[in-house]
């Protein structure tokens, strides 16, 4: 175990944080090499705002020329941004329209609900909620902070260079991520997404093993699993999925890599391309997609888990009840992470798979539907009875949780691989993607700041402009997904550049014209949340230890970021994470590190 | 200048958004509040809000559905169209009711239980029988769901019977070609090393079964009630072969040949009465991102009556068989 600050990050038995006073920091190591869970978060968190800020520039790109574009206007906004190689007299290039398409999907994906969401909430949350002075390696977590920022910042690079970015889909599939003939963005621009994506993995690694060491061996006294909050099982189930799925995505990288340099042909086989026939022979594309799919659907619960079990917890404190059937949540949260090992083939029911193993792909996807009913009604049933305080957090952990059921419900029809061979790669699915796994996570992750911003920054952000962010967003997230049903069931594919090129979509233009203005005015909202973000870091009122009245140990720790989290002793935990409005206590929470009383149950055992 | 002055105003904006918040939180420290405590007016002002949002989300999902419902695809023109239809609509009726039902007591709940100042909640931490319930339930709707998608699935997808009229789809950068398998429904070998401007397909030509084989452009013709199967090539990236008129639809995979094959059941005709709409033709499009015309990558299909379609298959001659043939035998594959 990693013992970098001349303290045992381990000891359950208390060390007196004092015994080291002598521990010097510098500018280098406090704010750049740092190796304090803390910092690091932060960190985390402030990339992937830039790179969400990108992201989300991008999409209001593709929704112009989708709404007005494609029918001859002309935008300067287009111009300035992609300038007159990508954008001459501010019409978009077709290229351009579907490297923006890809990149604002791996950004989203990749660096917003991945490494922003699990890097700064899992380095945040998970010392603090099981009463740890640290992760368990503050220098590989550094590192995994730092191969993040540097696999950004190649992707972010890989906007300039010459013939434009990676441009065949988030997912990139071979041959058409293979061959630089195919598309001008499968040159420089894919390797460097190969490349990039590859640090990524690696850093997603050194975090995610830094993450379960810590919640399995750092826990502080008296802190039982079973008295976890859940944002940490969720966190820990994450980092577990991650840590088994995320390597087969490098060796499916990897592997590309190999046939776009070396010439082999793992992904390649009897391809006729630019005049003349490659070489290579043998390979398969779907072997491409098996690869990817099998990273590609954990990371789905990658990216929504954490923002579930972070809406458990908020939902919980502002309702003021324990959650609901914490047991069951825990159960739910373990049967999605293992069905979601099981399920990667409902991505490629007419890719030519096998039509039987199509079918057991139907009958283990469908079963995830079970323990995410499970989840959903025990949310419901939590508010029922509470006395809610409506918390900017609280609002977007009850937003998400609508977006996870309006999301959810249409899985059923993809999963269902009859009813997936008509509205395959429709707007039916971007519809649900977008609501069930990137409006539910950016959502979290909202909620996730609003909540534990007086934890990251110690000030307060301010409550009003987060009501307005909030419902500004919810309404205009629904009024941007939900109309992508109707284009899906009118049968309008995804990727495509412009709808007008022939007539069977044009009664369906005002859609799009709909979903644009939607999504802008979205984007604007965005611009609320960032200016309160950052005027609350500097500006904004002190927070108090325990703003929210919760009962987990991060607000236990008096009002500063201390080196080591706790002066003194680290605490001891005698009940669970959920005693909120219990009967008989003077106040309506107990904190977990007051002792039960003689004869009282800890709520977390089933009596 | 205008880039500059772009600049200055957004700098300006922020700089004054900035002050405005400072002034506004010192009015609030003047008056002794802590802005950022949760009030009842707060929790009552936001639970109102939910319950509006509510009644405005439904109303707003039902107005799209009343809307777009005509205008989205027109009635199923295959056997295997019209069954996933069913399917789909069953599907639907099942998910708007969940949908609706938790999303109302969502709403309705925030709503209900707003915080008041003396108001405790109620210690609630679980409920077995709940909980089976609300485990049981839906596994015994998703065993439905599960087992009537199955049966159109195996279905759907069984092999195709062998005398069914074959026709090759043949997707590349950025068109298709269709290619008929003649009178003894039997397509001729092919190899990508064969490829030459002549020989878009790269067929073999020595092959005794290429003789009768003609391919078309633009749009091919299939006859009404008859079942095809397709086998689809790509001869360089991946495409999909998407019919949405008749529900189909499969991905064309360089080195793969994949199949489908469906009976259509209503004529072009007759669609361009039912749709009302005289030039309303069925589509082959490509649905997989396949390059910078990937949205323009389509092929108008046919389906005509019995004698129509005779008429049209006697106009078409071979037009395979006078294409060179220099690829190295071992290397061409068996167009079956």
């Amino acid at each position: 175990m990693s013992d970098n600050h001349g303290h045992g990050h381990g000891e359950h038995h208390g060390h007196g944080h004092d015994d080291h006073h002598h521990h010097q920091e510098t500018f280098i190591t406090k704010y750049v090499f740092s190796q304090d869970h803390k910092m690091i978060s932060r960190q985390f968190l402030i990339t992937a705002i830039f790179m969400a800020v990108v992201a989300m520039l991008m999409s209001t790109l593709f929704r112009l020329q989708l709404a007005w574009g494609e029918a001859g206007e002309k935008f300067a906004f287009i111009n300035y941004m992609l300038g007159d190689k990508w954008g001459k007299d501010g019409v978009m290039d077709p290229n351009m329209y579907l490297a923006l398409v890809t990149i604002h999907g791996t950004i989203m994906v990749f660096f917003v609900l991945t490494g922003g969401l699990s890097g700064t909430f899992s380095n945040l949350l998970i010392p603090y909620q099981v009463g740890a002075r640290d992760m368990a390696s503050g220098f590989l977590n550094m590192l995994s902070y730092w191969f993040f920022f540097v696999s950004s910042l190649l992707m972010f690079a890989s906007l300039f260079v010459e013939n434009g970015p990676a441009s065949a889909g988030w997912t990139v599939y071979p041959p058409l991520s293979a061959l630089a003939e195919a598309i001008p963005g499968s040159g420089a621009g894919m390797d460097l997404w190969l490349i990039s994506m590859s640090l990524f993995v690696v850093s997603a690694l050194l975090g995610g093993l830094n993450y379960i060491i810590t919640v399995i061996n750092l826990r502080t006294k008296g802190m039982s699993m079973t008295r976890l909050p859940l944002t940490i099982w969720a966190f820990l189930i994450t980092a577990i999925l991650g840590v088994l799925s995320f390597p087969v995505l490098l060796s499916c990288a990897v592997l590309l890599i190999m046939d776009r340099t070396f010439g082999t042909s793992f992904y390649l086989s009897d391809i006729f391309i630019n005049g003349h026939p490659l070489d290579a022979t043998g390979g398969s594309p779907v072997l491409f997609q098996h690869l990817f799919w099998f990273l590609g659907h954990p990371e789905v619960y990658i990216v929504l888990l954490p923002a579930l079990g972070m809406a458990s917890e908020i939902i919980a404190v502002n309702s003021r009840k324990p959650i609901f059937g914490y047991r069951a949540m825990i159960g739910s949260m373990l049967a999605i992470g293992f069905l979601s090992f099981i399920v990667w083939g409902h991505h490629m029911f007419i890719t030519g798979m096998n039509p039987f193993l199509g079918s057991v792909f139907v009958f283990t996807t469908l079963l995830i539907a079970i323990p995410s009913a499970v989840k959903a009604f025990n949310y419901i049933t939590t508010l029922w009875k509470g006395n809610i305080q409506f918390t900017p957090a609280m609002l977007f952990s009850i937003g998400l949780v609508s977006t996870f059921i309006s999301g959810g419900v249409t899985g059923i029809i993809l999963a269902d691989s009859a009813l997936d061979i008509p509205i395959h790669d429709t707007y039916f699915v971007v519809a649900h993607f977008h609501i069930v796994m990137g409006l539910s996570a950016i959502l979290g992750m909202f909620a996730g700041v609003y909540h534990w911003f007086p934890k990251l920054f110690l000030r307060m952000m301010n409550k009003k402009l987060g009501y307005a962010h909030f419902w500004i967003t919810f309404a205009s997230a629904y009024a941007v997904f939900f109309p992508m049903h109707f284009l899906g069931l009118a049968g309008v594919p995804r990727r495509y550049y412009s709808n007008t090129a022939f007539p069977i979509f044009d009664n369906l233009m005002d859609i799009n014209e709909f979903v644009s203005v939607a999504a802008i005015i979205g984007a604007i909202a965005q611009l609320i949340f960032l200016f309160n973000f950052f005027y609350s870091i500097f500006r904004g009122p002190k927070a108090p230890e325990n703003p929210w009245n919760s009962t987990t140990l991060e607000w236990t720790n008096g009002v500063g970021h201390i080196h080591g989290n706790w002066a003194g002793k680290l605490p001891v935990v005698h009940r669970w994470a959920y005693d909120y409005s219990k009967p008989g206590k003077s106040k309506d929470f107990v904190p977990q590190t007051v002792p039960l009383e003689d004869g009282e149950h800890d709520g977390g055992e089933h009596d | 200048m205008i880039k500059f002055l772009v600049y200055s105003a957004i700098l300006l904006g922020i700089i004054a958004a900035t002050q405005l918040m400072r002034v506004f939180e010192l009015a609030s420290e003047l008056k002794g509040t802590r802005h950022y405590e949760i009030k009842e007016a707060d929790n009552r002002r936001n639970g109102k809000l939910m319950f509006w949002f509510m009644v405005t989300f439904m109303l707003f999902c039902f107005w799209q559905v009343i809307k777009y419902k005509d205008k989205l695809l027109p009635v199923a023109a295959s056997i295997e169209g019209v069954e996933l239809d069913w399917l789909l609509n069953f599907n639907f009726i099942i998910i708007w009711v969940v949908f609706i039902i938790t999303n109302v007591l969502l709403f309705w709940f925030s709503y209900k239980y707003y915080g008041r100042d003396n108001a405790v909640a109620h210690y609630y931490p679980h409920n077995n029988k709940l909980e089976i319930l609300w485990t049981t339930v839906p596994a015994v709707v998703l065993a439905v769901i599960i087992i009537l998608g199955l049966k159109s699935w195996t279905t759907i997808t069984a092999p195709a019977d062998p005398n069914m009229r074959i026709i090759e789809l043949y997707a590349k950068q950025f068109d298709w070609t269709a290619r008929y398998a003649g009178t003894d429904n039997t397509l001729g070998g092919f190899s990508y090393k064969l490829i030459t401007a002549s020989n878009p397909l790269g067929v073999d030509a020595n092959d005794p079964k290429t003789a009768d084989d003609f391919t078309v452009k633009g749009e091919f013709h299939i006859p009404i009630n008859q079942p095809v199967e397709f086998k689809i090539r790509s001869r360089d990236v991946i495409h999909s072969a998407y019919m949405p008129h008749f529900r189909q639809q499969m991905n064309a995979v360089p080195g793969m040949i994949t199949f489908l094959h469906f009976t259509p059941t209503i004529t072009s005709k007759r669609m361009k009465e039912i749709t009302n709409n005289p030039n309303f033709e069925y589509l082959l499009l490509c649905n997989k991102i396949c390059g910078a015309s990937h949205y323009n990558m389509q092929m108008n299909i046919i389906v005509d009556t019995q004698e129509e379609f005779d008429a049209w298959l006697k106009k078409q001659k071979p037009n395979l068989s006078a294409a060179p043939a220099t690829a190295d035998a071992a290397e061409i594959k068996e167009g079956k």
